[in-house]
């Protein structure tokens, strides 16, 4: 069972219904008593850091995050938390992945960054397996994780930044896989078999 | 690199698809959610729904639709048409819309964008703008076109962006219809003043003036309906043209 982890900053009918359209089991929940019983977690997110923040600690689930040791993946505003410190309201971050958020520039490029954008895979990585280099995902954001050794796929607008990450049990997209065609869809398989093993591509 | 989108807008009365020219001889024109399935897989890179139902029994038909709607399309959707309210907003995006566009509603209360973006994030929130050339400026109407508010384009799509808007989705009443070519110099005018995102709307008749809309309309998107709808010019074919015209594009 994947839980989706319920915050007010979560675009959850999106998640939802990509998994229901995979036919994985989930719950959609923001109690840390059910995350404990998932097998993975999905972290979605948009909006503002400091209000999503804000949000996971009124339900003890940021302490849940930086604890858990099961597979998390984290979607948009859920991967820029895993980051550290951001300027955006001065939010202290979860900082489970080391590096720190940055602003796209307006004076180089119209904000937010937004549309499909072509992503390069910088390092072998499951979460990226069966998607050709230069692959287009849906991105939506003012805010990014610069390229540093925890970067598995890279992507360019005013700035390069960080298109998946991974470090520890954590991995996460800056795109939204749910709203990225057949392409998102297949990372979100590959989330999947991380977390379930093999190739299956249907879980109850 | 960035790619350049193409947007397809479908027109939706009482939860079905209807397709006409200036909502005059409006003809049923399907199923919403089979029609914008079709869009996703011929190429579309996101869609936007118009809803022109006139009653008050509207909401009752959108918010299942769109639904419908979300369960089934794998790539970003707009709702628009008629929304005044957070609340109504929050409607829509929590049954799987990714953004709302805003018009008359945004000119009469401007201050909903702000609470908008503020509950929401900017990137849901759409400022649409239908623009009518008066001299060698742009006067913004709203009602559907049906009332010129006096305000100017330009400094109206300035405000939209500082209020927190994500993007702005600009039609040209002068050219909506034609088929004759996009506004560019309003597009260009405007796209070179605003730091957001704009959707190009209103004129588009060939392959030859989407392209036009981004070289020289500075258009970051652009929006189309009759000619998808009545298949004049196939998503492929246009997005190839765009992009053997150096132009980037998802193919």
């Amino acid at each position: 069972m994947i839980a989706i982890i319920d915050y007010k900053a979560g675009n959850l009918a999106s998640v939802s219904n990509a998994l229901d359209r995979l036919m994985a089991g989930y719950i959609i929940t923001n109690r840390p008593d059910n995350l404990d019983n998932a097998d993975a977690v999905i972290f979605p997110g948009v909006g503002h850091a400091g209000s999503a923040m804000k949000d996971l600690k009124q339900n003890g689930l940021d302490v849940w995050l930086k604890q858990t040791t099961k597979p998390v993946l984290g979607i948009c505003l859920g991967m820029q938390l895993f980051f550290e410190t951001t300027t955006e309201g001065k939010t202290d971050t979860l900082g489970v992945i080391p590096g720190r958020l940055e602003k796209f520039d307006s004076s180089k490029g119209k904000v937010p960054h937004m549309g499909w954008n072509t992503v390069s895979i910088r390092k072998k990585h499951p979460l990226m397996a069966g998607i050709a280099p230069g692959t287009h995902f849906y991105h939506v954001h003012s805010y990014f994780a610069p390229v540093t050794g925890h970067t598995i796929a890279e992507s360019a607008y005013s700035a390069p930044f960080t298109a998946a990450a991974a470090y520890k049990n954590y991995v996460g997209v800056q795109f939204h896989p749910e709203k990225s065609g057949s392409a998102g869809e297949q990372l979100l398989r590959n989330f999947l078999n991380m977390v379930y093993g093999g190739t299956r591509t249907t879980m109850a | 690199m960035l790619a350049k989108r193409i947007i397809p807008c479908l027109d939706i009365k009482n939860g079905r698809t209807v397709k006409g020219v200036n909502f005059e001889g409006l003809v049923d024109a399907g199923d919403p959610v089979e029609l914008a399935g079709r869009y996703s897989e011929e190429g579309a890179d996101e869609l936007v729904f118009l809803d022109i139902t006139a009653t008050n029994e509207k909401r009752k038909t959108l918010v299942p639709l769109v639904r419908d709607i979300a369960r089934q399309l794998r790539i970003p959707f707009t709702v628009g048409g008629g929304i005044g309210s957070v609340d109504e907003i929050a409607a829509l995006l929590q049954v799987g819309a990714d953004k709302v566009s805003l018009n008359s509603s945004i000119v009469r209360d401007p201050e909903l964008i702000t609470r908008a973006a503020d509950r929401f994030g900017s990137q849901c929130i759409v400022a649409a703008v239908d623009a009518k050339r008066n001299g060698d400026s742009w006067n913004v109407y709203i009602n559907a076109g049906q009332k010129d508010t006096g305000l100017d384009a330009l400094e109206w799509c300035r405000e939209v962006a500082d209020r927190g808007a994500g993007e702005i989705l600009l039609t040209s009443m002068d050219r909506d219809g034609t088929k004759s070519g996009f506004d560019n110099e309003l597009l260009s005018r405007i796209s070179d003043a605003v730091p957001i995102p704009l959707i190009a709307s209103g004129g588009a008749g060939t392959i030859e003036h989407c392209i036009d809309a981004v070289t020289v309309g500075h258009s970051d998107a652009v929006l189309a309906a009759s000619i998808f709808h009545f298949r004049e010019i196939e998503i492929a074919d246009l997005k190839q043209a765009m992009h053997d015209a150096g132009i980037p594009v998802r193919l």
